[in-house]
C-alpha cells in the first residue's frame, strides 16, 4: 500500500491530479491510499511552493500543474 | 501502453525527441499560412452574409458583424499559440528556483528580479498563498515578495501578446515596461512601510521556524514532456477562457459598431480628467480573463479613447482580483490587502495620468 498526498487548496487542477493518481493506480493494480491536503498551512509545511504537488510514501515527487501521464506510471509503479 | 511495471523503462528514453520536434515544426508553419489568410476569409464570409442577410455591410450592424467575424478567430489561434509557447518556455523556471534566486537579495535588486522573475515563473492563484509562504519563509523581504505577485498577474502574457497582435508593438511594449515598474516600486514602497508584523499570525510562525522544506528538487522534463504540457495548457486553457473571449470582442463589436466617437472621446478621451479614476474604479471590481478584456481595448482605442485610460481600466481589471485577494486573505491581514490594493491602484493611477499627459 502506497501512501499518495496531493498538496493544493482545492481548485480544479488538484481534483484533476487526485483523479489521474487513483485512475493511473488503478490501470497499473497499485494499491495507494490518497490523502487531500488543502489546508495552505499543512502544504506550507510540507515545502510545496507551486500547486498541485504529489508526494508517494513520504517523498515529494512532484510539484506545479499537472503531473506527466507517463512519469506518474513511473513513480506509482517504483 | 502494454509495459508492465516492472520492466518499464525511464518515459524520457522510451521513444526519440524528433518526432516531437517535426511535429510542433510542422503544426508552426500550419499555423502561419492559415492565420496570413484570417483577413480575406473573414471578409469573404461578412460579404456573404451581409449580401444574403437583411443587414447591409456598410451599416452599424455590418461593421459590428466583421469585427465580431475576424477577431474571433484571430485571437483563438493567437491564444492557442501564445498559451502553448509560454508553457514550454516557463517549465524551464519553477517557483523553487525562482526563491533560490531572490533569496539573499536585498530591496531595490531583488524588487526589479522579482518582477522578472514574476512574469516568466509559472504561476496560478491558487498557488498564491504556498508560494507566499515559501519566500517569506525563505527570508525573501515581504516588499520583494509583493514585487513577485504584483508581476505575476499585472503582466499577463495572453494580454501581451494579443495587444501585440490587434493594437500594436508600442502599446504592448508601454504595458510591460509600466507593468514591470508598478510591480517594482508597489512593491518597494510595500518593504519600505514594514509591514511584517501585518501577516496573519500563523506565517510569522513558520517564519520563524524557517524553510524546513529543503528537499531535492523533482526531475528535469525533457522536451516532449514540455511539449505535452503545452498542449495540455492549451486544453485547460483555450477550454475555460474561449467564452470569454467571444463576451469581450461581442462586447468590442458593438462599441466599434454604435459607440458614436465623439461620444467616447468625450468621455474617455485625454481632456477629462475623471476618466482616469473612473477606469480604475471600474476595473478594480471587474474580473475577466486577459484574453476578454484585450478585444474590449481594442475597439476603445480605435474610437478615440485615450491610451493612459485604457490602459489604466485594462491593468486593473487583470491585476486586481476578487478572487486572488480572498486567497491571499488567508494569509495577509485585512489591513495589508488595503494597502496591496491602495499602492497597486495608485500606481496604475498615475500610469495612466502620464500617458494621458505625454500623448
Amino acid at each position: 500500500m502506497k501512501s499518495v498526498k496531493v498538496y493544493g487548496p482545492g481548485c480544479k487542477r488538484c481534483e484533476t491530479t487526485a483523479s489521474m493518481v487513483a485512475d493511473t493506480a488503478a490501470k497499473l493494480g497499485v494499491a495507494v491510499e490518497i490523502e487531500k491536503i488543502t489546508d495552505p498551512r499543512a502544504i506550507a509545511l510540507s515545502g510545496v511552493m507551486s500547486t498541485p504537488g504529489i508526494s508517494i510514501d513520504g517523498t515529494l515527487v512532484h510539484s506545479g500543474g499537472l503531473p506527466d501521464a507517463a512519469r506518474l506510471e513511473g513513480w506509482l509503479s517504483a | 501502453m502494454s509495459l508492465t511495471p516492472s520492466d518499464a523503462p525511464a518515459p524520457a528514453a522510451a521513444r526519440p525527441d524528433w518526432p516531437w520536434h517535426l511535429g510542433v515544426a510542422a503544426a508552426a508553419v500550419l499555423w502561419w499560412l492559415v492565420y496570413g489568410q484570417l483577413a480575406p476569409l473573414a471578409e469573404a464570409v461578412t460579404e456573404t452574409l451581409t449580401a444574403w442577410g437583411p443587414v447591409a455591410r456598410d451599416s452599424h450592424t455590418g461593421a459590428a458583424l466583421a469585427f465580431f467575424l475576424y477577431d474571433v478567430p484571430k485571437v483563438m489561434m493567437l491564444l492557442v499559440l501564445i498559451v502553448f509557447a509560454v508553457t514550454v518556455l516557463r517549465s524551464f523556471f519553477s517557483a523553487e528556483r525562482t526563491r533560490a534566486l531572490l533569496t539573499g537579495r536585498h530591496e531595490g535588486v531583488g524588487n526589479a528580479m522579482a518582477a522578472g522573475l514574476g512574469v516568466v515563473t509559472p504561476f496560478c492563484s491558487c498557488s498564491a498563498v504556498s508560494l507566499f509562504i515559501g519566500f517569506v519563509s525563505a527570508g525573501i523581504p515581504l516588499g520583494v515578495t509583493f514585487s513577485f505577485l504584483i508581476a505575476a498577474p499585472m503582466v499577463n502574457e495572453v494580454a501581451l501578446v494579443l495587444l501585440f497582435g490587434l493594437v500594436g508593438w508600442q502599446v504592448a511594449l508601454t504595458y510591460l515596461v509600466f507593468g514591470l515598474g508598478i510591480a517594482v516600486v508597489a512593491g518597494f514602497v510595500i518593504g519600505k512601510l514594514r509591514l511584517e508584523g501585518w501577516l496573519q499570525d500563523w506565517v510569522r510562525e513558520i517564519h520563524a521556524a524557517a524553510a524546513s522544506g529543503c528537499q531535492s528538487g523533482p526531475e528535469r522534463p525533457t522536451m516532449p514532456e514540455r511539449y505535452r504540457m503545452g498542449l495540455a495548457a492549451v486544453r485547460e486553457i483555450v477550454g475555460k477562457v474561449w467564452l470569454w473571449v467571444v463576451l469581450g470582442i461581442g462586447m468590442g463589436a458593438l462599441i466599434h459598431g454604435y459607440v458614436p466617437e465623439d461620444l467616447m472621446i468625450r468621455i474617455m478621451g485625454a481632456e477629462a480628467w475623471w476618466s482616469v479614476p473612473a477606469a480604475v474604479a471600474l476595473g478594480v471590481p471587474m474580473y475577466t480573463n486577459a484574453a476578454g478584456v484585450i478585444p474590449i481595448v481594442e475597439a476603445l482605442l480605435g474610437k478615440g479613447a485615450a491610451l493612459g485610460t485604457v490602459l489604466a481600466f485594462m491593468m486593473s481589471v487583470i491585476a486586481l482580483s476578487l478572487p486572488e485577494m480572498i486567497i491571499l486573505r488567508q494569509v495577509l491581514t485585512l489591513r495589508l490587502i488595503a494597502v496591496f490594493v491602495g499602492v497597486v491602484a495608485s500606481g496604475i493611477l498615475a500610469v495612466g495620468f502620464l500617458f494621458n499627459l505625454l500623448f
